[in-house]
């Protein structure tokens, strides 16, 4: 599936709840549910450290795709991270490199992307889109 | 204070007004700002509309009466704290500055190598990274009082930190993230003995309890306007005259000068040593007004109405199963900090900003003590006068609601 077709998946799950109350429920089973990151990839290098929460990123390249794994101390920042995951792993560097992720504002999570928040999601999606880059320097030489 | 006077009082905050997410606005964030009554914000308008003018050495009517109402200022701000001299009251930008200016200019004037500081391990950023900023600077030692389970400062441990190459003891009056009400009537008694200066950050402390600085013997004492329902930008460094007049000045510029020449310039005598540039002399202004409001409702009735909705909410957060507050000493001031579960506090703060409740969350910089205490961080619970028993109920209903869905 495309990353926006993923995106739009997303878009209509969230749709069907009128009230924050349930769209925040959802968030937190996406979290809870999100398989936890073993130890060894906790590790300094793969934090990112907002202010109010903090973010473990690990990504490998696989066949040519970049596979995300995430965690957050935060149960509702590692549903954001479940949804960023969903949509962002098992592409291409290109494909992921080109996506504009317009999903989290139509489900109306925007405010915790926004660097005032400082929970170290913004921090993150740069760091989705720089292992991407940096993954592309590594497919584009062979 | 009864009922009918709170809502008087609620009358005065238009912001109380405001709804979030179309529910009624509860503010619990007083620990970081308060909110302003109107009587401050028209002081400000008054004060830009009818008297601006740049003060001091202005020869005509309205430079003259913009000078008087920021000399009146400085007067009222003394009496508020009761200090000596009005020439002891130096308007800074904040208690950061206040902070930054005293570890500069005695840092310059008294400290050398090898010379000490003593802080205490639950002070906010900004009143330990100037010191170590002084340390840095001079190859000077940073010393961390400790304090006990419930939040108290271990003044044993206190009194054996202190030794020959103690230079200057800086804590907190009240801590911002555990409530505590620190001794520092005695810390100062004790710093006092060996000869050992000491500064109070009385941030969190002057919109709350009544402060003497005589009675105290402080030798300085710093507090932010924007803290006790004045303007931002502008705060206060009271300092006793003897030492403030052998501290070189902070900043360069205009107004701290006497005479000027490329080859030497003089300073002015206090305080206007120590402000550079044209003052805030709106924000001062506005400072006044604001100190009086709270003179007018009375600063011991504040306090005791504010430990009555402590006292209950304490009470009524320990109804919540894995409820811990943290800080529980037993001069605690209006701030509850605590922790529900295993449950992260970011994520009981955004559910309760989704219903209207304005909660602090994290390490409320103050780093190292939450590190202490073997902690993510808290949710913050910091109230002022215009709160309710009744905003108290709802935020609990909230509590619960949110606990429910993130357990």
């Amino acid at each position: 599936m495309t990353i926006n077709a993923l995106q739009d998946n997303i878009i209509e799950e969230f749709e069907q709840f009128e009230d924050w109350m349930d769209k925040y429920s959802l968030l937190i089973d996406l979290g809870n549910s999100l398989e936890p990151l073993a130890n060894e990839d906790k590790k300094q290098q793969n934090i990112i450290e907002g202010c109010q929460s903090r973010v473990w990123l690990h990504a490998e390249l696989k066949d040519g795709l970049v596979i995300y794994r995430g965690e957050s101390d935060a149960v509702l920042v590692k549903g954001i991270v479940s949804l960023l995951i969903q949509v962002l792993t098992a592409h291409t560097p290109d494909e992921i490199i080109n996506t504009e992720l317009y999903f989290i504002e139509k489900i109306g999570l925007r405010e915790h992307l926004s660097p005032t928040r400082s929970n170290g999601l913004l921090a993150m999606v740069k760091q989705m889109k720089m292992y991407a880059l940096a993954y592309k320097t590594v497919t584009d030489k062979q | 204070m009864d009922k009918q006077q709170i809502e008087n009082i609620r009358k005065d905050f238009p912001i109380l007004e405001e709804k979030i997410y179309n529910k009624d606005l509860i503010y619990f964030d007083n620990g970081a700002t308060t909110q302003k009554p109107r009587c401050v914000v028209e002081k400000i308008e008054q004060a830009y509309y009818h008297l601006n003018a740049n003060i001091h050495r202005g020869v005509h009517f309205l430079s003259q009466k913009a000078t008087e109402a920021h000399e009146d200022a400085r007067t009222t701000v003394a009496e508020f704290l009761h200090a000596a001299k009005r020439e002891e009251i130096i308007f800074t930008r904040g208690t950061t500055e206040a902070i930054n200016l005293v570890a500069y200019s005695f840092g310059e004037a008294f400290c050398k190598a090898g010379d000490e500081i003593i802080v205490s391990v639950l002070e906010h950023h900004s009143n330990i990274v100037p010191w170590q900023m002084l340390c840095e600077r001079k190859g000077m030692k940073l010393q961390v009082i400790p304090m006990n389970e419930s939040g108290e400062l271990n003044v044993e441990a206190y009194k054996a930190l202190i030794n020959e190459h103690t230079k200057l003891v800086s804590v907190a009056h009240v801590s911002n993230v555990l409530g505590t009400v620190n001794p520092v009537a005695e810390i100062i008694k004790i710093a006092h003995q060996s000869n050992v200066l000491v500064l109070i950050d009385g941030a969190q402390a002057v919109p709350h309890i009544p402060v003497n600085v005589v009675e105290l013997d402080a030798d300085f004492y710093v507090f932010s306007a924007h803290k006790i329902y004045g303007p931002t930008g502008i705060g206060v460094l009271y300092g006793k005259e003897t030492w403030l007049n052998q501290m070189p000045p902070y900043q360069g510029g205009g107004e701290m000068i006497a005479t000027v020449s490329f080859e030497k310039t003089t300073y002015n005598e206090l305080p206007f040593k120590f402000e550079a540039g044209t003052p805030d002399y709106v924000g001062s202004t506005a400072l006044a007004e604001a100190l009086r409001y709270v003179q007018n409702i009375g600063i011991e009735n504040i306090a005791a109405y504010e430990h009555e909705l402590t006292t209950y909410a304490t009470q009524r957060l320990l109804e919540i199963e894995g409820m811990r507050i943290i800080g529980t000493a037993k001069e605690k001031s209006a701030v509850i900090s605590f922790l529900v579960g295993n449950i992260h506090p970011y994520d009981i703060g955004m559910l309760l900003d989704k219903l209207g409740i304005a909660v602090r969350t994290g390490h409320h910089c103050a780093q190292p003590l939450i590190d202490s205490l073997g902690i993510l961080g808290t949710v913050r619970a910091s109230f002022a006068f215009y709160n309710t028993k009744e905003e108290i109920d709802i935020f609990i209903t909230a509590l619960k609601k949110v606990v429910q869905m993130l357990e």
